[in-house]
């Protein structure tokens, strides 16, 4: 039954359908609703046995996740942003020990500056932690993925993250279908951990490997993630088969049917981008869309199968690294090497800024018309930042850069002279 | 697609009138997505929420640029915030006042405007008299009902009764009766008033 709900509600009553047996939390924005949804539903009996843990920070919160699912519970957590990066040692452990934790990222800016707003910097920061990560365009999906990630986790015994887009989806009232209980169930097996600490028959987990076998244990990771890449789309068809919605897999195309060019995306903008190419379409241009949603195991082949028809690929990134540019782009262009084809990544919707269908219509004419650059930052403010530019050459001490550009926009009040 | 911005300040219950809105609509088998705008918010500062309702998915997540119909839950705002921008032009605007517009400042919108389509409610003293609190949200959604009948005044008390514990929701489901019924008869004195 479809209820019109907030996403993150929708998330806590999925993930409560999953059964875990110990969810712990740290609260951050976005994500706070999620767990404060779960905290209520434990408080009041209906999670039984399971076991909220209130933790001192979320490096306890994942810590006590990694214990928990070492003794065989199914572990739940959610964090975003900054609080994401204090998990991070925590976060090698738990993917290098091949504990099948599942953790939502609401995805949000990270500082300085500091930003409480969506862009995908968070997860992005963890592309290489061994941590599956499936990527939701909708909050129907982001539910639907939770149900598939707990299965998947545990089979391959490997934590998956499902990122979401914070506020935009988590925030957002609509229609949605909470999995139903005797379906999950019946999808999702109990947990029957590959490895656990049990008393009477005691294991130490967590072992100190040299040079003699580190590369065996990381390889296995590696090819626990290859698998992943088989069991996605499988567990993604069941999925459909028993709950009749097409959510999660590797990827989907969308009006790729003939397509000049391909935008590639993950999110919530992928909903945008869609409308944009149904008005491109009416008017007679050939463009398509994929949504990608599995980042990590990152799909070469079925990227490139999506992509190699079309004359002109565009990667639509909510990050990007320092010092190079996109951070999906790379992937993909490995994933497309040998292909004559033009290819462009558009940086857009940087800590909260809207992606507009306005804007996405601007980057896909200067395409067609040939002006679209390979780097692209969407709607940057080209003059404010060529005034602080002018300001750091002028001045040895120009000041702090934010500052000084809350001061040009006028957010802030001018400083006294 | 109907699309509503509702401005006002933080503890008027903004984001909670979008969400309202938004069931109601559903509740009328409708498709609707409710979000706010995402800021830091704390009491008193200007706070926009947004609500799309459409007979179809709603799949684009842009904030709402051009909406066809604006609620002012604060109408200090009117000079501080560019609250019409984008307004379409048939759009409608209900703003929370016991004034009219010319006495509000903005009178020069009812040459830009549908003059029909601009309301003023005093959705704060409405509330003040059944819910005894100075939050207008459910008043000036009945009010919008009436001006706009984008969803029903029944499917807005269903709403409303979802969302509030029974007393609280009964009080407001009183104060958005009289809101109807006042704006329904503002809206028929309109029909009636010459031309100008």
């Amino acid at each position: 039954m479809r209820r019109q709900i907030e996403g993150a509600r929708g998330v806590a009553e999925t993930v409560a359908a999953c059964r875990p047996h110990v969810i712990c939390a740290y609260p951050i924005t976005p994500q706070t609703h999620i767990v404060e949804g779960l905290g209520a539903m434990v408080k009041a009996g209906g999670l039984a046995p399971c076991e909220f843990v209130n933790v001192e920070s979320e490096f306890a919160a994942m810590s006590v996740a990694i214990g928990a699912s070492a003794a065989g519970a199914r572990a739940y957590t959610a964090t975003a942003s900054q609080g994401l990066l204090f998990m991070c040692e925590a976060l090698y452990n738990a993917s290098g020990l091949g504990l099948p934790i599942v953790m939502t990222v609401a995805n949000r800016a990270i500082g300085a500056p500091i930003n409480i707003w969506n862009d995908h910097s968070d997860s992005m920061s963890q592309r290489d932690s061994g941590w599956i990560q499936l990527y939701a365009e909708t909050n129907q999906e982001a539910m639907d993925l939770h149900v598939q990630a707990f299965r998947l986790a545990e089979e391959l015994s490997v934590p998956v993250m499902v990122c979401m887009d914070g506020f935009v989806l988590t925030h957002a009232v609509e229609p949605l279908e909470v999995p139903a209980q005797a379906g999950v169930d019946a999808f999702l097996p109990p947990f029957a951990p590959r490895q656990v600490l049990d008393p009477d028959d005691p294991v130490t987990i967590g072992a100190m490997v040299g040079p003699e076998a580190f590369t065996e244990v990381r390889y296995l990771a590696f090819h626990r993630q290859m698998e992943a890449l088989r069991r996605i789309p499988e567990i993604a068809a069941e999925f459909a088969a028993a709950f009749g919605r097409d959510s999660g897999g590797l990827l989907h195309s969308y009006r790729c049917d003939d397509a000049e060019t391909i935008v590639l995306a993950m999110g919530s903008v992928l909903g945008t981008l869609k409308d944009t190419v149904d008005e491109l379409r009416d008017e007679g241009v050939a463009v398509g869309v994929v949504g990608l949603t599995s980042f990590r195991p990152f799909p070469m082949a079925a990227v490139r199968e999506a992509l190699k028809g079309a004359e002109r690929v565009i990667v639509l990134e909510r990050a990007f690294a320092v010092g190079v540019g996109g951070i999906v782009s790379a992937d993909v262009h490995t994933a497309l090497a040998g292909l004559a084809q033009r290819r462009h990544t558009v940086i857009a919707g940087l800590g909260g800024r809207a992606v507009t269908r306005a804007s996405l219509r601007a980057v896909l004419a200067d395409a067609g018309a040939n002006r679209l650059e390979s780097l692209r930052f969407l709607d940057l403010d080209v003059a404010l930042v060529d005034r602080e530019l002018a300001r750091v050459r002028a001045h040895p001490r120009s000041g702090p850069a934010a500052e000084n550009i809350l001061r040009d926009i006028g957010a802030v009040a001018a400083r006294p002279h | 697609m109907f699309q509503t911005r509702i401005h006002g300040r933080g503890g008027q219950g903004v984001v909670t009138a979008a969400e309202m809105l938004s069931v109601a609509a559903f509740d009328e088998g409708l498709h609707a997505q409710a979000f706010p705008s995402f800021g830091s918010e704390r009491m008193g500062a200007p706070v926009v929420a947004f609500c799309r309702i459409d007979d179809r998915e709603i799949r684009v997540r842009e904030p709402i640029v051009e909406p066809d119909a604006l609620i002012v839950q604060d109408a200090t705002l009117l000079h501080q915030v560019d609250l019409f921008a984008g307004l379409r032009p048939d759009g409608y605007i209900l703003i929370n006042s016991a004034r009219d517009f010319g006495e509000l400042g903005v009178g020069e919108l009812t040459s830009r405007f549908r003059r029909e389509r601009l309301l003023t409610v005093p959705a704060t003293e409405i509330a003040m008299r059944h819910i005894g609190r100075p939050i207008p949200n459910t008043v000036l959604l009945a009010g919008f009902c009436a001006m706009s009948g984008v969803v029903s005044l029944t499917a807005l008390e269903a709403a409303v009764r979802e969302r509030f514990p029974a007393e609280l929701a009964e009080a407001n489901v009183a104060a958005a009766r009289e809101s109807h019924a006042w704006v329904s008869a503002e809206m028929r004195e309109l029909a009636h008033a010459p031309s100008d």
